[in-house]
């Protein structure tokens, strides 16, 4: 029993709920290191993940960072920053070495990966929730999801925002 | 002497708190913990994280780049 997240629950009182539309790297971490600071901090998360954040919850995953359509994204090479024009991406191989880069740096920089916040997320009981339909859209079983996620659809998703303090959308 | 003591060094946001967290739950109530983190947003986050969870900063100190804080036990 774990009755120091109950007290802190029961003293805070608050709920947050996130929707997750969105699993490639860079657009992984917003969602989850938010639900588990929160969660941290005694507050009840939900996350509903849905359309491209649906994969988040594969078992295994291997979530990608890409320069297409992302102009603002630069990474510190040589000592400056230096950004992508959006034609590079279309070269095969460039988005994959984006990816190697940016999971160097997240190492390097003591930046949790997307699975060990999961993990966290998972722990610290976030209430998971996978979009139905979009399983059922682009195929996904609920075998290949990783246990103790619930399956839902827009009005679970809402029972739970109109309750909730803070509605994130990402 | 705190407690439980946390080596949060090299790690960047938000797992200080989060592994903060989890090292709280093996602190008995009124008792301390004491982290050591190297992010200097740890010094926002854990008076934020204190604040909003009702647990207490009892000492903080700060030598080169190593931030140390004891957080009592209190909720």
């Amino acid at each position: 029993m774990d009755t120091q997240a109950t007290d802190a629950t029961a003293a805070n009182a608050k709920s947050m709920s996130i929707i997750v539309t969105k699993g490639s790297l860079d657009w992984a971490y917003p969602p989850f290191i938010l639900g588990t600071t929160a969660a941290a901090m005694g507050v009840d998360v939900t996350m509903f993940f849905t359309f491209y954040g649906l994969p988040l919850l594969l078992k295994e995953i291997n979530p990608q960072v890409t320069a297409l359509g992302n102009a603002a994204m630069k990474m510190p090479m040589m000592g400056m920053h230096i950004g992508m024009p959006n034609i590079m991406g279309m070269i095969p191989g460039v988005d994959a070495a984006a990816t190697v880069m940016m999971k160097n740096l997240i190492k390097k920089k003591g930046v949790a990966s997307i699975e060990e916040l999961r993990e966290a997320a998972v722990e610290s009981d976030i209430k998971l929730i996978a979009c139905q339909m979009t399983m059922d859209l682009f195929e996904y079983k609920l075998e290949d999801m990783i246990p103790g996620i619930t399956v839902g659809g827009a009005a679970t998703y809402m029972e739970n925002a109109l309750k909730a303090d803070i509605n994130l959308f990402i | 002497m705190a407690d439980k003591v946390l080596d949060a060094k090299g790690l960047n946001c938000p797992l200080p708190i989060l592994k903060a967290k989890k090292a709280l739950k093996e602190v008995p109530a009124g008792g301390t913990l004491e982290v050591l983190a190297t992010d200097p947003g740890s010094v926002a986050d854990f008076a934020a994280f204190c604040r909003t969870t009702g647990n207490e900063i009892v000492e903080q100190s700060h030598d080169g780049n190593i931030y140390r804080f004891v957080i009592k036990h209190t909720a």
